[in-house]
């Protein structure tokens, strides 16, 4: 019987949140098709391979080596390809991550294989299914994969970590060749000295846009990601002003997003910007312009100066926090 | 950005991957040009309105506007600034419908030398085949140097690039937004949640394009005219069967109309209120 193949990132050693989602939608899948599920652990001697079980791993292969700890993109897809090679698996599932979207393709290509990429739905029950937002989300494709194995990858946000009981044995496994001098090689990860959520990744995004005149004034924005605990995000129209950097964009040129909470700060709504954020849970907008296009996708809208409204926005949800 | 130090970077490369002819003469007079690939792709452009077609399972295309990718402006961009001090020349490679041919010009017009159009009655959404299609193409033309965009705004697959590269056995990095080349090394910095990745690599390679790489050039009146008279070759191209079978292409369900809570910030303890009770999400 084959089996699900959860590959699994890692940074310092310790699993990534978005890889305990891609074993609660692998978990899914190997429900459906009666089968179990193996996470594939690659990184360095350091990495914690215990407890993945609750997250719904019936076994943890572990390829460790310390020239693993950074992402080596050749090495992690031979080691990858080499698992999910000789049919012990119909299914290679991967966070579409930064890391799950350069993997993904390499695993896919090694195996000669299907890829669905940024999948937020996957079902077994009759043969394997996805939706895939393409468009930017302001489109959903629902596809059939045919051939076996395939490559999944799963987008953040998409399936919450799973709590569940599962054995979650370790097993080591190789972690494959040293590197050949003509493999690209990651030889350094630089991390800014005031950490920031990514906005693809985090619950929930306060995003500005031109409404707030000055890119100084994005402090507003800041305070209440901050005071929320949320990622900043900004519109196309101050990216390209040079306000922000464009790892904040949201929208079809940038990033797409699904938080539990997104909040638009003088937004007006463009289509673009509109398809990155839809599939946001809660969506509220605060913008001067009643007839402003974000506000017929918002659940809860504030018509007014967010200059005003926002700072007692802050601190209101500080007390509510606090409280 | 980018950054070449030393002129004509991999002239004396040894071709390993080009055809035998290629090869041969370059090992007998020198007279290797740099070599550079820019893949693009015709898309809809981001102020489409998408509606669904008869079949539903693709958009309907009409009155639909459609444009050169935005990320393989910035490839292309890329590959003009490389070409702009190492010298050689900078092919523009299409996988797509007869329309595509004036996707192709676009990046003709930007300052490409010439365009090879890979023509196919309608595009899959397999992203292999996608793949084998362009590497076969590729493998022919012993490129020091293939750039993509990170992913094209239509299908957002993110994996035409990088498959290229692992089909062919060429170092790749993805999303890049910073590329410098010295002889025939490159290094690269890629952002990842939070950090940047700095990569380095040999040529021949290939890298997708992120924003922020660079600011594309808008093709000048001269540059349009110029195009109209590059060379574009076209090749039918056959693909073969790929593994997936597209059941439905559906809009996404419509939020539900949502509400004022009110003006000014008088209302923000109202809004407070909902997101803590009624939507519980703070």
């Amino acid at each position: 019987m084959p089996h699900v193949l959860a590959v699994l990132e890692q940074r310092g050693g310790a699993v990534r949140r978005v890889s305990q989602e891609a074993l609660a939608a692998a978990r899914s899948l190997a429900d459906d098709l009666e089968c179990d599920v193996h996470g594939l652990l690659i990184g360095p001697p350091n990495t914690i391979p215990d407890g993945l079980g609750e997250y719904g791993a019936d076994k943890v292969l572990t390829s460790l080596d310390a020239e693993l700890e950074l992402y080596q993109a050749s090495r992690y897809g031979q080691i990858a390809a080499e698992q999910a090679t000789g049919g012990e698996y119909t299914a290679v599932v991967i966070a579409a991550s930064s890391l799950g979207k350069d993997l993904g393709p390499r695993i896919a290509a090694r195996l000669g294989c299907t890829l669905a990429s940024d999948v937020t739905s996957i079902s077994g029950s009759d043969g394997i299914v996805v939706s895939r937002p393409a468009f930017s989300s302001k489109a959903i494709y629902r596809i059939k994969i045919t051939a076996t194995p395939c490559v999944v990858s799963i987008r953040p946000n998409a399936f919450s970590p799973l709590l569940t009981s599962r054995p979650g044995t370790v097993e080591e496994v190789s972690p494959g060749d040293a590197a050949r001098p003509s493999d690209a090689r990651t030889i350094a990860i630089k991390t800014p000295e005031r950490a920031t959520l990514d906005v693809a990744e985090a619950s929930i995004v306060v995003s500005g846009g031109r409404g707030l005149k000055e890119p100084e004034h994005f402090k507003l924005v800041e305070e209440l990601a901050q005071a929320l605990g949320g990622a900043v995000g900004a519109s196309r129209a101050v990216v390209d002003a040079g306000w922000r950097p464009h790892s904040e964009q949201v929208g079809q040129t940038g990033k797409t997003v699904s938080p539990n909470l997104y909040i638009a700060l003088g937004i007006s709504g463009a289509i673009q910007h509109l398809a990155g954020m839809r599939t946001a849970k809660v969506i509220v907008a605060v913008n001067k312009d009643r007839d402003a296009p974000i506000f017929k996708v918002a659940d809860y809208g504030i018509v007014g100066d967010l200059f005003e409204v926002v700072p007692r926005l802050t601190d209101e949800i500080k007390k509510a926090r606090e409280g | 950005m980018c950054d070449v130090a030393t002129d004509q970077w991999c002239k004396y490369l040894p071709k390993t991957r080009g055809s035998p002819a290629i090869l041969s003469q370059a090992q007998d007079n020198y007279e290797v040009t740099v070599k550079i690939a820019v893949c693009i792709k015709r898309v809809p452009d981001t102020e489409t309105r998408i509606k669904i077609g008869a079949d539903g399972k693709s958009i309907d295309e009409s009155g639909v506007k459609f444009i050169l990718n935005p990320f393989d402006e910035y490839a292309v961009e890329e590959a003009l600034r490389l070409q702009e001090q190492a010298g050689g020349e900078v092919v523009v490679v299409c996988l797509g419908t007869e329309a595509s041919q004036e996707t192709i010009r676009t990046a003709l017009a930007m300052g490409a030398d010439s365009g090879v159009l890979l023509k196919v009655p309608s595009l899959p959404l397999d992203h292999l085949v996608v793949a084998r299609a362009l590497a076969a193409e590729l493998e022919q033309g012993s490129f020091d140097i293939i750039l993509f965009g990170k992913l094209a705004i239509d299908d957002y697959g993110q994996a035409v690039g990088t498959m290229v590269a692992e089909l062919l056995g060429l170092p790749s990095v993805s999303a890049i937004t910073r590329l410098e080349v010295t002889d025939n090394r490159a290094t690269a910095q890629r952002e990842v949640e939070g950090a940047l990745e700095v990569v380095e690599f040999s040529l021949p390679a290939v890298v997708t394009a992120e924003k922020g790489l660079n600011d594309p050039r808008y093709p000048a009146l001269r540059g349009i005219m110029l195009a109209k008279k590059k060379p574009l070759q076209i090749k039918d191209v056959d693909l073969e069967q790929g593994g997936i079978e597209v059941l439905e292409l559906a809009l996404p369900s419509e939020r539900r109309a949502g509400r004022i809570v009110g003006e000014g910030p008088d209302a923000v303890p109202a809004l407070v209120d909902a997101l803590r009770n009624e939507a519980k999400v703070i």
